[in-house]
């Protein structure tokens, strides 16, 4: 049997916790800032210090940005939901109780999508369910000293979401990427900061190992308040393999919770399921149950924004623009809004994109602007594509044109025929430009009547030189061949 | 009351009790639940698990900051405090 056991192929099974504190001005419950870093005690109230008699009032816009994650998440929004209290001591939590949504959450039973590539994926894409996302509220925070700890309360009260996954994610990587997805999300919809510094983003992981094959779970281990994502990526290459080697020695795994230490790298034991709390928990009296309204939710649907990766796949299949210009536009979501008005203003896609990536976020960075700063329209932008398309002037004046309406935002058309730049297409004046190129370079000439083509190149250089840029090169270089071969 | 068991109940409230006081909270609380256990006889099939008494949803306040307790006057019952925090028995989980 312990031969058997030894040969055995495991796989493991990861589901999170995501803790993320929620964007809003003020906590859950008083009228007390949100804000990070004050001197401690500082935003404290007889509400969030937990005073008897003070009452709770909740935040409306932490339930809206609750439902918002619902909704983001794909989760079913119940049209009831309510609050209760986790009962517990710790001094970190001065009333005795955490506020939370127990069996009633404001949103259940949704879904995410993330890139990965790897096991549990499938074309480079993964999809793990969402068991929920519910409400609750951030508790104080403890600082330890010899002998005694200090408390300081800012930070109780603040709205917390716990996110909740299923058991889906399949190893250290993929759950590294699951919290990357989720975070950005948050962070994009305007929900968290999702600062992982300022400890706004704290997750617990529950691991198990089973023979691959099997379906039921193993025992849960769970690792408490994560704070960093390579911290859960490394805790889990340690702690997968540690469970994986204690069934191959024939040990029976027991579900625990463990802690990991970031400095030596590794899990320990912090309690086990017989010591594991009795939070006792009960609907809290001192609050209403949220029952959202259509109309209510109505609001909410239309605040939510559009998923990173649905924005990078609408890019591709949209614009035909190839995945890395996509991705590009995915993670800039103001040049990617002026793309698309360039695009519908009349402009190619590729072409557009390319003055984007390239050119306008060179000089954005170069002069420290923003899109919002621009002289030019979207529309402009794709005039001046058009210019360059229909061959009235060269990509090397567009430059040009490009820097002048960078400078004043006058339209591409008008600098073009103000400063005479239209390409030179009249085949009689380039055909004098050639002749006098051909007369100034004797050596090019020669080089090229021995056969090196490449010699046309100085020579078509020469023509451009003496239009000032303006002769359309194409028509140069045929002009040139057809003199050089004539004579 | 089977599932009743006083010790739990006391460590869980981090209640000290004497063995005299166990007997005697015990005997009282056993007392209490099974006055209370007579509503199990209730034919509750259909009705819905009441959340509050009060029949009333959606009490929120808008977003606004309205200020905070003035420091002093927020540690002024500290058991201790030290550099702004409130000073506890060190307890470390």
């Amino acid at each position: 049997m312990a031969y058997l056991k030894g040969a055995m192929e495991y796989e493991p099974v990861i589901g999170l916790e995501t803790h993320v504190q929620l964007k809003t001005r003020t906590k859950m419950w008083c009228g007390c800032a949100n804000v990070y870093g004050a001197p401690p005690n500082t935003q404290v109230c007889p509400v969030c210090l937990g005073f008897p008699g003070a009452l709770p009032v909740a935040n409306e816009e932490a339930l809206r940005l609750t439902v918002l994650t619902g909704l983001l998440l794909h989760c079913e929004i119940p049209r009831f939901a309510k609050f209760d209290r986790k009962n517990y001591f710790y001094p970190d939590s001065s009333k005795n109780y955490q506020v939370t949504q127990y069996d009633r959450p404001s949103t259940r039973e949704g879904w995410m999508e993330f890139e990965f590539d790897g096991e549990g994926a499938a074309d480079g894409i993964a999809r793990v369910r969402i068991t929920r996302a519910h409400l609750e509220e951030d508790v104080g925070k403890s600082t330890h000293f010899d002998r005694h700890s200090g408390v300081d309360f800012n930070r109780a009260g603040v709205p917390l979401l716990e996110i909740v996954s299923e058991p889906e994610l399949r190893s250290a990587e993929m759950t590294y990427a699951y919290l990357k997805t989720l975070t950005q999300l948050l962070a994009h919809a305007g929900v968290s900061d999702c600062d992982l510094e300022k400890g706004m983003v704290r997750c617990d992981v529950n691991v198990s190992v089973r023979p691959k094959g099997e379906t039921r779970l193993g025992a849960k281990i769970e690792i408490k308040n994560m704070n960093s994502f390579s911290g859960v990526r490394r805790a889990l290459e340690y702690e997968i393999p540690r469970q994986i080697a204690a069934l191959r020695r024939g040990e029976t795994l027991r579900q625990e919770t463990r802690r990991w230490d970031d400095d030596s790298g590794i899990t320990e034991p912090m309690r086990t399921k017989e010591d594991a709390h009795d939070y006792r928990y009960f609907p809290e009296p001192d609050l209403m149950p949220f029952a959202p309204t259509e109309s209510w939710l109505e609001e909410m649907r239309a605040r939510v924004p559009e998923l990173p990766l649905d924005r990078k796949r609408r890019f591709v299949r949209d614009y035909g623009l190839p995945e890395g210009d996509a991705e590009f536009f995915r993670h800039h979501v103001e040049l990617g809004n002026f793309f698309e008005q360039a695009v519908k203003a009349g402009g190619a896609s590729k072409p557009l994109a390319n003055w984007v990536i390239n050119t306008l976020v060179a000089s954005l960075s170069a002069q420290a602007k923003t899109v919002a700063d621009l002289r030019f329209t979207p529309g402009q932008l794709a005039e001046l594509t058009e210019l360059t398309a229909s061959g009235r002037i060269s990509s090397k004046i567009a430059q040009e044109v490009y820097t002048v309406m960078w400078d004043s935002g006058e339209a591409p058309n008008s600098i073009v025929a103000r400063l005479g730049l239209a390409q030179v297409s009249d085949a009689g004046a380039i055909e004098e430009l050639c002749r006098q190129a051909i007369a100034a370079l004797p050596g090019p000439v020669d080089d090229f009547r021995k056969g090196k083509v490449a010699a046309l190149n100085s020579l078509k250089g020469q023509v451009m030189k003496l239009s000032k840029g303006k002769a359309n090169p194409q028509l140069a270089g045929e002009l040139l061949e057809k003199l050089l071969r004539a004579g | 009351m089977s599932d009743f068991d006083i010790r739990y109940v006391s460590r869980l409230a981090r209640v000290s009790l004497t063995p005299v006081e166990e007997e005697k909270l015990g005997n009282q609380l056993g007392l209490i639940l099974g006055y209370i256990a007579q509503l199990k006889e209730v034919d509750v099939n259909g009705v819905e698990p009441l959340a509050h008494a009060i029949p009333l949803v959606n009490v929120t306040r808008p977003d606004v900051p309205t200020g905070s307790l003035d420091h002093e006057e927020a540690l002024r019952n500290a058991p201790a405090r030290s550099n702004g925090l409130f000073v506890v028995p060190k307890i470390v989980e």
